[in-house]
């Protein structure tokens, strides 16, 4: 009963927040595999601008929370709501051209394609992803002139991610937090308002995580928005302004780190569930 | 001594490899396919030569091989857009040739025949064949590509096969309409003028007619017919189109289109998930090299006056597999180049060597190869050496087999499959500002 209680609390203060500037709103969304509710009526927003962590423990419904947002899965029912424009149930190259993009929990690197193929393959409306104008000759030309700029844009965005010394190198010979990073790069490529970072640290080592950190607070003053789904409470109470705790495909808290650090059902979840 | 000169020559070929990696990319692939060509040609002149084969022969096997060569050459660059770049697996290759070859055969087949055609120009019944292929292409994909990997490919092939099942169905054979009868003419084929015949037909034309005249003269003067000369021509022709869809390709696979292609056979999630539409590039590039697979049908059996549904057995779509596998799937240039080898020494080869066999060696084939043995028991090879000749046809399965295990154990990608082919339409290498260049 109290968990309703503690879990209404902040929604509600979010709310008036939530006309203010919201850039995700996440509505009663539910899925179901076979007889199993994976997600079962979340309910959640996302301000503008900040990073928002999304935790739980395993098999709360993050992954499946992440996938119905991006369009990986179809919602069985629920609304989710991007920058005022409702996305629910949009296949994921449509969302991710809303300017909402994911990253996967385990690096999906494009392995025989170089890191730089990789960086290039980001950016949106190319004129050169039209099948004819690559090849006649003079559209040609237009689409040369734009791969010099992309090209250009690709070889900074690898510098500002430190890893530009293995931008010839196959993606697929990358260790695992250099993947990571060029996930996270290469979602940057295509210019989103909001990246969704499905457990950005898992498997990289201290150093190119306090990297990785930076790089999400420097892309956060240009003015992105995060959801993070993370396992780390270090890194969530440390850079997350907001907190959501699923539990069993439902919102069991929301509010500051702080404030979730000392939530008796948060503790109860994590200490008395079945992880 | 001998190991001296070894190890002078594989310093030499290393130096070689080098001086061919500093090339820029394009005169370093011409270098490679005509080198495989010319390497080729010199093979079969100076082998056929030296064993006293004749100048006609050898011409003869030279064209052949530059026949097969072309056609298997769009066939690869067709299945390599298709299977090498974007991983999709089709295996129905020889009945998109087949709605190619039979559309063409119907639009231009003569209407007194039987079966009836429409009597069209052969260059209509050219395109209409290639929109043909390509359209079934398109259809096909719709509900084909919904279906993982591995089922795409068994719809494929189902494809390839209801198509050749269907030719040969009674209802498609004869097709009354009026007093006409159309149709496929099932087993016994469709007959129309072959496409070669535009060749002659072009040299006859005024204005053109003056140099094919000239042609023909100096032609006769050597002491060469006007077949050959047409035939030659037509090899031009084909060659033409290689050069053609092998530029396009190279074009398509240095492009943001060829970057998304590549990232759909790699995980097309990831592809997805960074907006691209990928079941439409999916389709579109279906289509195109479906399109293409029909126009290779009908330059190969299309150059027959007769087309059957034998032509288009499951098997030829393994050829055209082999023939990737040899040059490297993913590259167009290793496409082109595997399917000229394949031509010259797996489908060609066997031949050559039996005719170099049978000019040289008094063998007899006998019936079985237990007759072989018991003459060799009795101390004379040359019967199993005749029967082996004699059933070289056969043994080129062997071959074709053999090259396989060989080339997956020494070079599993092929021979240019493991080239770094970057998908972009500038060096991206270039890390300088973009319009300095």
């Amino acid at each position: 009963m109290s968990n309703q209680q503690t879990a209404a609390g902040p929604a509600t203060e979010s709310e008036t927040a939530a006309d203010a500037d919201t850039i995700l709103e996440v509505e009663g969304l539910e899925k179901r595999f076979g007889g199993i509710v994976a997600v079962d009526g979340t309910s959640f927003s996302v301000e503008r601008g900040t990073i928002t962590g999304l935790i739980g423990p395993n098999g709360a419904g993050k992954s499946t929370t992440f996938n119905c947002i991006t369009g990986v899965h179809k919602p069985d029912d629920g609304s989710v709501v991007f920058d005022g424009t409702d996305i629910t149930g949009q296949p994921p190259e449509k969302i991710a051209n809303h300017g909402l993009v994911r990253t996967f929990q385990i690096a999906r690197e494009l392995p025989e394609m170089t890191v730089l193929e990789n960086m290039m393959l980001g950016p949106k409306n190319q004129l050169g992803e039209d099948l004819w104008r690559s090849v006649l000759p003079g559209a040609r030309r237009t689409v040369i002139e734009q791969e010099k700029t992309l090209r250009q844009q690709a070889w900074e965005t690898l510098e500002f991610f430190e890893i530009d010394h293995l931008a010839e190198e196959y993606a697929g010979t990358l260790s695992g937090g250099q993947r990571k990073l060029l996930d996270l790069a290469r979602a940057q490529s295509t210019d989103p308002e909001m990246l969704l970072l499905d457990e950005p640290m898992a498997g990289v080592n201290p150093s190119l995580e306090k990297k990785l950190l930076d790089r999400v607070h420097d892309l956060k003053q240009q003015g992105y928005s995060f959801l993070l789904v993370e396992h780390d409470m270090d890194v969530i109470m440390q850079h997350c302004e907001r907190v959501i705790v699923l539990h069993q495909g439902a919102v069991l808290a929301e509010g500051a780190p702080k404030e979730i650090r000392s939530n008796e059902a948060v503790i109860e979840a994590y200490l008395g569930g079945d992880v | 001594m001998t190991d001296r000169r070894l190890g002078g020559l594989s310093e030499r070929l290393e130096a070689g490899r080098q001086r061919l990696d500093e090339l820029p990319r394009w005169k370093a692939d011409l270098v490679v396919l005509l080198g495989a060509v010319g390497l080729t040609y010199l093979v079969f002149g100076v082998v056929g030569l030296l064993s006293g084969v004749s100048t006609n022969e050898i011409t003869g096997f030279l064209y052949t091989v530059t026949f097969f060569g072309a056609v298997f050459g769009l066939l690869t660059l067709a299945l390599n857009l298709h299977w090498g770049y974007t991983g999709l697996f089709n295996i129905g290759v020889a009945g998109f040739m087949a709605v190619g070859v039979y559309t063409m055969a119907v639009l231009t087949a003569d209407p007194t025949g039987s079966p009836a055609g429409f009597g069209l120009p052969i260059p209509i019944g050219v395109v209409g064949g290639v929109l043909a292929a390509a359209a079934v292409g398109a259809v096909i994909a719709l509900p084909a590509l919904r279906v993982r990997a591995d089922y795409f490919a068994i719809v494929t092939l189902g494809f390839s096969e209801i198509v050749r099942l269907s030719i040969t169905s009674g209802s498609l054979r004869q097709i009354e309409f009026g007093d006409t009868v159309y149709g496929t003419g099932g087993g016994s084929g469709i007959r129309y003028t072959p496409v070669d015949s535009v060749v002659p037909w072009l040299l006859d034309l005024p204005g053109i007619g003056v140099a094919g005249d000239t042609l023909y003269g100096i032609a006769a003067a050597g002491g060469v017919s006007q077949s050959v000369v047409n035939r030659l021509l037509y090899a031009l022709v084909l060659i033409a189109f290689v050069v053609v869809c092998y530029l396009s390709l190279q074009r398509i696979a240095r492009s943001p289109f060829g970057r998304i292609l590549k990232a759909i056979r790699e995980d097309e999630i990831v592809a997805r998930s960074l907006g691209k539409n990928t079941q439409l590039a999916k389709i579109k590039v279906f289509a195109l090299g479906c399109g293409l697979m029909g126009l290779a049908g009908i330059l190969w059996i299309g150059s027959r006056s007769l087309a059957t549904p034998e032509s288009f057995m499951p098997i030829v779509t393994f050829y055209i597999f082999v023939a990737l596998i040899i040059g490297g799937a993913g590259s167009n240039t290793g496409s082109v180049a595997g399917a000229f080898v394949f031509a010259a020494f797996l489908w060609e080869g066997p031949r050559f060597l039996r005719t170099i066999l049978r000019a040289n060696l008094d063998t007899r084939s006998p019936p079985t190869i237990y007759d072989a043995g018991v003459d060799l028991l009795a101390a004379d090879p040359m019967p199993l050496v005749g029967y082996f000749i004699g059933s070289l046809d056969e043994l080129r399965w062997v071959l074709i087999g053999v090259v396989l295990v060989v080339l997956m154990i020494y070079r599993p990608n092929g021979l240019f499959g493991d080239r770094k082919e970057i998908a972009a339409a500038v060096d991206l290498s270039n890390r300088g500002g973009g319009s300095n260049e």
